[in-house]
């Protein structure tokens, strides 16, 4: 066997700074959607190895619905200090004020659905051509088939049956006005991928991936941060939990896990053992069998 | 640990997404609540068990049609190695996802289903995978359970495809007789056929070689993009920015920037606060040059000692991906690598007749259909001979009205 074969975190790694080369050098204004979760944390790190000691050739554009975690937006503001790059924020709040987006009331409301709006308004506000983001397609069967460079029309839109075939590493990037590409550097990686490679390069993460103690709720049989976002009532009883999170989204459909899992060694110990999928923890994929086909069919992430 | 890529090829009636299944299933890649979505689902094999088959289909489309139209990409790792399966259709209709899943591929599984041995999808199956250049072919033999486990029938088989792969030049075949269904040979060894002594399939693909192209000769770095911070410490910083498609670079190479031609030697090579003497094929690197010359993207540095060839005439094989049939007389776009310029297909010399294997003079070239053309491009490519070295013979068409991808390009040599 031959000495030279890469470990496979480097493999991955080489393979994502790649693609995010190929971002840089085959479009006009990407962005780079930054969510405050650990995948899109881990691009971050991948474009520093591409391009310092350079500047970004891309902003970070936050899609903020208002209902994050506190601790999210505290490691954002922190890091895009450290990092001395340029950060766009879209605020869900905004597409509700200008009406293009509407509150969904009842006790399972969630701003989850309302970010394509402000996602879809932000691309088109600052005219972006490319948005990296840090899907992978071992989450979930659609994304299994999606493309590393995935073609939207002007609507957001994906249209799974006119994918455009993707050969070797060569990435086909041409679109018309108006189109965009939304761009996977990381689809090759596991869940669990993402967390050694975490650990090798010792990124820091917001505290709620960690176990701590939090008041908590139960909701349609998952554990919630108790929070107002939630629409809580006198049938929701809080209880005092020590939990952590296993994605990091908005608040209202991101579910908690109960864990003892203080340090990155345990976390990936835990995940090792789990047997629940990290899209298992998000209440919004729960719909039906093919809600992340439809909601990538609107133009979601 | 490294990472084995392989492609399966066959199709629905050959057992191919429960022979996935079965893998993911035995090595434990499927999670509680896949599962439970398994359980939900209606669909159950004929004795009650649950249908692996459904692990692999993705899309509305195919659970309603029941069949698979796209590439799927599944991930499982056992303790020695990580594995990413391109799950690809294997009607005819479908010949370019396969040849899509197949060009990142170090391997492939080509399924034969006990009772029919050697079809004529074999036969097509088989040359796209000569044709891609895959290393390696692992010939499952599968459905043994439906022929009482009969040795016989699995070595006729076995012989039968021995012509197939010496015709088509497949060097390095294995053979193995499974049932994906019952579980044989897949992840365990086969009680109900004692006479294999070879590997079950996990085995072999946790043991197969991952070849990599690490020879000096082959050194091959397409640039992406130039560095260049043009702050005040760091004012004269200009580093340019790849990942090393074949081959192997050292500091103080003298290395040949293609296609001008100019020369220089290494200084550096890094990676954020990383410092290499050395750097080999799937690296992404930041390298510096002696010499201050012209180098911007599309251009690919070469050991000075080994270049690739460099022409604007080149003849190659051609897989057609479009529904809109080839224009000879349309300019197309070539991408090969981080370079795109201008191209026609000047001449169809033939096409091939993938299922006979035979040659076909005829001028049209549709979907799916796979021939020899000769290819005259705007700016000189440099290339090497794809089935010597992929990373740098592989190329795409893009068709500029629509920019979608319309071609796959196999580079064979350039026209004198």
């Amino acid at each position: 066997m031959s000495k030279h074969n890469l470990d496979y975190l480097d493999e991955l790694e080489a393979e994502a700074i790649h693609i995010l080369r190929e971002v840089a050098g085959q479009f006009e204004k990407p962005a780079l959607l930054f969510s405050g979760g650990k995948d899109s944390i881990t691009l971050v790190r991948l474009a520093e190895k591409a391009f310092r000691p350079g500047k970004f050739p891309f902003p970070l554009v936050h899609i903020d619905t208002g209902h994050n975690f506190p601790e999210t937006i505290q490691y954002r503001d922190k890091m895009v200090a450290r990092l001395g790059e340029k950060l766009i924020i879209g605020h869900v709040q905004d597409s509700i004020d200008q009406g293009k987006a509407i509150e969904q009331k009842g006790k399972n409301a969630s701003r989850n659905a309302l970010q394509t709006v402000t996602l879809l308004d932000t691309i088109a506000h600052h005219q972006f051509d490319a948005c990296i983001g840090g899907a992978r397609r071992d989450e979930e069967k659609a994304r299994a088939k999606e493309r590393i460079f995935s073609v939207r029309d002007e609507f957001g839109q994906w249209d799974p049956k006119r994918q455009r075939p993707e050969l070797w590493n060569i990435y086909n990037g041409k679109i018309h006005k108006g189109e965009n590409v939304r761009v996977f550097p990381i689809s090759n990686w596991t869940e669990l991928d993402v967390w050694n490679y975490i650990r090798r390069e010792n990124i820091a993460l917001p505290s709620i991936y960690f176990a701590h103690e939090r008041d908590c709720i139960t909701r349609n049989g998952q554990l919630m941060a108790a929070a107002e976002f939630l629409n809580m009532d006198e049938e929701d009883v809080i209880t005092r939990r020590n939990v952590r999170f296993r994605t990091v989204g908005d608040m209202t459909c991101t579910a908690a896990v109960e864990s003892d899992a203080y340090l990155i060694d345990d976390i990936i110990d835990e995940i090792s053992a789990s047997k629940i999928s990290e899209r298992g923890a998000r209440m919004d994929d729960k719909v039906s069998e093919a809600a992340m086909e439809d909601r990538k069919k609107g133009g979601y992430f | 640990m490294e990472i084995l890529k392989f492609i399966t090829a066959g199709s629905v009636d050959d057992g191919k997404s429960t022979l996935i299944g079965r893998l993911l299933y035995d090595t434990d890649a499927i999670l509680a609540d896949q599962l439970e979505a398994l359980h939900r689902s209606n669909r159950k094999n004929d004795d009650g068990t649950i249908d692996l088959a459904i692990l692999t289909d993705g899309l509305k489309a195919e659970r309603e049609q029941g069949i698979t139209i796209d590439v799927a990409y599944k991930y499982f790792q056992t303790e020695k190695r990580k594995f990413i399966i391109a799950d690809a259709p294997g009607h005819i209709q479908y010949t370019r996802n396969m040849v899509t899943g197949a060009s990142n591929a170090n391997l492939a599984i080509i399924l034969i289903d006990a009772r029919k041995g050697v079809v004529e999808q074999t036969n097509r199956h088989s040359f796209l995978v000569s044709l891609l250049a895959l290393p390696q072919v692992v010939v499952c033999v599968n459905k043994m359970d439906m022929v009482d486990y009969d040795e016989a029938t699995f070595n006729q088989i076995v012989s039968q495809y021995k012509v197939l792969a010496s015709k088509l030049n497949l060097q390095n075949v294995t053979y193995i007789p499974v049932s994906a269904l019952k579980g044989d040979n897949i992840v365990n060894q086969s009680a109900n056929m004692a006479w294999y002594n070879g590997k079950n399939l996990l085995e072999h693909l946790e043991t197969a070689e991952i070849p990599v192209d690490d020879s000096a000769a082959h050194a091959r770095f397409p640039v992406q993009w130039v560095v260049r911070p043009q702050t005040e410490e760091l004012h004269d910083y200009r580093g340019y920015a790849g990942r090393i498609s074949s081959g192997a670079f050292k500091v103080n190479d003298q290395v040949t920037v293609l296609p001008s031609g100019f020369s220089s030697t290494i200084t550096k090579i890094e990676l954020l606060d990383k410092e290499f003497d050395e750097a080999f094929a799937g690296q992404s690197v930041t390298i510096h040059l002696q010499d201050d010359i012209d180098i911007s993207r599309g251009d690919v540095l070469v050991n000075s000692s080994a270049k690739p060839e460099v022409s604007q005439l080149i003849e190659a094989d051609l897989c057609w991906m479009d529904t809109r049939a080839l224009d000879t007389s349309l300019t197309y776009l070539i991408q090969h690598n981080s370079k795109v310029t201008r191209c026609r297909i000047q001449e169809v010399l033939y096409k091939f007749n993938i299922n006979t294997l035979d040659k076909v003079y005829e001028e049209e070239f549709k979907l799916n259909d796979i021939g020899r053309v000769i290819i005259k491009t705007a700016d000189p490519l440099a290339f090497d001979v794809y089935q010597n070295n992929k990373a740098n013979g592989g190329a795409i068409i893009i068709d500029s009205r629509t920019n979608v991808t319309v071609g796959a390009l196999m580079l064979r040599a350039a026209v004198e």
